[in-house]
């Protein structure tokens, strides 16, 4: 390398692993860092409102692009600030890259000024981490960040700089091999398991695919609609997997799970084959365990050898990743024919709709949803935070673009929604962005609305305002006998003069009857927009399986009972 | 019941707690553990008792070897192996007493290390069971002081020379 510091090296690393944006919050830990970063001419810089935003933003970024996300913290608090970002990166398999700078090396240890211990922080939600002590391993590090973090099973890998390690000559250069002996992901699938599985999918009369986030991090979408097809078989996915087959083919019936889609959940309890792929059996998708997918032959299909088993023991096993296992597995597959498997599945499609209750004159969070799905014919990519409204866009919103729909999933962090958009939009500057938030979490971390505006971003955010922590609500309504408390949103701002503050464009949404002029003007406007939806606290999200019951069995509004009787 | 797992890493910093760590997250129970250098230079071995079912153990193993600097993990709990560890005991040895406690340890085929005038250090290697056995005998004696390592385990038989 040319004379550079540890600083440069990181960057010109950076530039060489084709990082073009980083999301960033700078300190005095950093200031090398960032002296370096003003001279890149690859990378843009944007500096996020606190370092927690800087997290989730790479993650957005990360999910959309398919490339590893990269965000850049000062130490002490600034550090801090990123362990829930990395946790949620770290529970839904997003590569992440993390640099945080660190008191000098030779202060390590007497509680400096901004010193905190980030790497021992960091150690349960990361995939791997490196505090640096030779400023010649830099390049060797950033390198094998990039390549752990995008590997196998993706993951958030941090990198804690010494100041004085960054300001240190560099003279290593960047290795043209990586040389990780303990690291091997699994990519081929083993052969024979692969054909044991072919043959249980052949004898299959009601087969049933269950696609996860790994279909989605392994490309492999194209591939699961050719598998879907040779089998006849339908696709069920989890949040993680909402973009996973965003294909219009009659064989996508929805999202599984306690909020599930009535025919994915009936369709998981009946089926005789069970083919999960890159999905891991997580206690939102299973409820009760003891009653999942009970009639099923299991297939398990992920990277991480440690998902096989670890909740739901599984009779063909497969390790490896999800495009090049569907890949083989089509060389064996005949194709079939479910008709009455399917027919029997279209006939709980209605359920859907049926599990709420009569409309009524109040705006419908749902409606909105619905609307926007239809105005928008799925093809936008959509970012949510955590809690009703979630679910809802869960359910309502069908993904039509690949890497389109980007949520907490494994961690449920409220606070995602916003500054995920942001670094969706600047992934995908020239698509349509919406964060569809409530009103709880969009206070979270509301401060990336300057984020936004400062990079023109025209993120259209679409707020559920409740007054109340709806998702909390329900688990009052239902678990604790109607006795609702802490919940009370009061105080919340006036989010007309919020908009106007950051310069957006405002809707009110009161009307059914408004939602599509509201949503048609809004989506069109080209600017920075914030539309309002007055949703009545008593909105409730359904089917919801209590806890302790299995998939089937599901609480409707109408009655509160099980959908099926 | 307990498993025996020989577990080499590569001795970068903070892999102990790594491997610690992953422990205590996922709930397993470690009985002991044991480190330290190899033949190889750059790589350790850890030797870690842990309690659990086969289901339990499959989970740590996998889990283990998501830890980057774990290079290979083996389950030595059904091989044929010899496992030590090691005791030390101060014990009271007051004159009527020393004569027996030197026998003792003549029994048990242990050393005394160091001898006061009203104490013994004794240094003991063997299996748990045995290590149970002399802690036993002593106490009557009076036990002062006493520190036992975790196990440390070799599988029996031949092994090709590394090829470096």
């Amino acid at each position: 390398m040319a004379k550079m510091n540890g600083a440069e090296a990181i960057i010109a690393c950076l530039e060489e692993a084709g990082c073009d944006t980083v999301f960033s919050y700078p300190g005095g830990a950093v200031l090398g860092i960032f002296e370096a970063l003003r001279n890149s001419k690859q990378i843009k810089n944007v500096l996020t409102r606190t370092e927690q935003g800087a997290t989730h933003a790479a993650s957005g970024y990360a999910r959309v692009s398919g490339k590893a996300g990269v965000c850049i913290a000062t130490s002490g608090p600034g550090a801090t600030n990123l362990v829930t970002g990395l946790a949620t990166a770290y529970m839904d398999s997003l590569p992440v890259i993390a640099i945080t700078g660190q008191v000098a090396s030779t202060m390590i240890g007497t509680d400096a000024f901004q010193e905190i211990d980030i790497t021992g922080i960091t150690r349960p939600i990361v995939k791997h981490s490196y505090l640096v002590t030779d400023v010649n391993e830099l390049p060797q590090v950033i390198k094998e960040a990039f390549y752990l973090a995008t590997t196998g099973r993706p993951g958030p890998v941090l990198i804690d700089v010494p100041k004085n390690i960054s300001d240190m000559e560099c003279t290593a250069e960047i290795p043209g091999t990586i040389n990780l002996p303990g690291y091997k992901p699994t990519f081929k699938g083993h052969k024979l398991k692969i054909k044991n599985a072919c043959k249980v999918l052949q004898e299959a009369k009601k087969p049933l695919i269950y696609a996860g986030g790994g279909v989605v991090s392994a490309g492999a979408e194209e591939l699961l609609h050719e598998l879907a097809h040779r089998l006849d078989a339908p696709v069920a996915v989890t949040l993680m997997g909402k973009s996973a087959y965003p294909f219009r083919d009659g064989y996508f019936i929805g999202m599984l799970g306690i909020h599930g889609a009535p025919a994915a959940n009936l369709a998981v309890t009946e089926c005789d084959v069970l083919l999960a792929i890159g999905a891991r059996f997580d206690d939102r998708v299973t409820a009760n365990v003891a009653k999942f997918a009970q009639e099923a032959t299991i297939i398990h299909v992920d990277v991480d050898p440690a998902e096989i088993g670890k909740n739901v023991p599984s009779d063909v096993p497969i390790v490896g990743d999800a495009a090049a296992i569907i890949r083989d597995m089509l060389e064996f597959l005949q194709p079939a024919e479910h008709e009455a498997w399917r027919a029997r599945i279209e006939s709980w499609r209605p359920l859907t709709s049926d599990a709420y209750g009569e409309i009524t004159d109040s705006l419908r969070f749902r409606d909105v949803i619905g609307r926007l799905n239809s105005l928008t014919r799925g093809k936008v990519v959509v970012t949510t935070d955590v809690g009703q409204h979630q679910m809802v866009a869960a359910q309502f919103f069908n993904s039509h673009r690949r890497r389109g729909f980007i949520s907490s999933g494994g961690l449920g962090t409220m606070g995602y929604g916003l500054p995920s958009a942001v670094g969706a939009q600047l992934a995908a500057p020239d698509e349509l962005v919406v964060c569809v938030t409530g009103d709880g979490s969009f206070q979270m971390t509301m401060n990336e609305l300057a984020t936004a505006k400062a990079h023109n971003l025209p993120i259209k955010v679409i707020l559920s305002n409740n007054s109340n922590l709806g998702m909390v609500r329900q688990l009052q309504k239902y678990y604790v006998d109607n006795n609702y408390f802490g919940i009370d949103l009061e105080g919340n701002p006036n989010f007309e003069k919020i908009a106007e503050a950051y310069d957006m464009a405002y809707y009110r949404l009161e009307n059914p009857q408004d939602i599509d002029a509201v949503l048609a003007d809004a989506l069109a406007n080209g600017r920075l927009t914030l539309v309002e939806c007055i949703i009545p606290k008593e909105e409730m999200v359904y089917p919801m399986v209590l806890s302790g019951h299995g998939l089937d069995d599901m609480v409707v509004e109408s009655n509160n009972t099980p959908a099926r009787e | 019941m307990k498993h025996i797992l020989n577990v080499q890493v590569q001795d970068h910093s903070g892999v102990l707690v790594r491997v610690a760590g992953l422990f205590s997250r996922r709930g397993y129970n470690i009985d002991t553990l044991t480190v330290g250098a190899t033949e190889t230079p750059g790589i350790s071995s850890m030797t870690i008792v842990v309690e659990g079912d086969d289901r339990v153990i499959e989970q740590v193993t996998k889990q283990l070897y998501k830890i980057v600097e774990v290079l290979k993990i083996q389950d030595v709990t059904n091989d044929e192996f010899v496992g030590r560890e090691l005791l030390m005991l101060r014990v009271q040895a007051n004159k009527e007493d020393r004569l027996e406690i030197m026998h003792l340890c003549e029994i048990f085929r242990i050393k005394i290390v160091d001898i006061q005038r009203k104490s013994f250090v004794i240094e003991a290697t063997g299996t748990h069971s045995k290590l149970a056995a002399i802690e036993e005998a002593f106490r009557p004696f009076g036990i002062q002081e006493m520190k036992r390592t975790g196990l440390i385990a070799m599988t029996r038989g031949e092994k090709l020379p590394r090829k470096d």
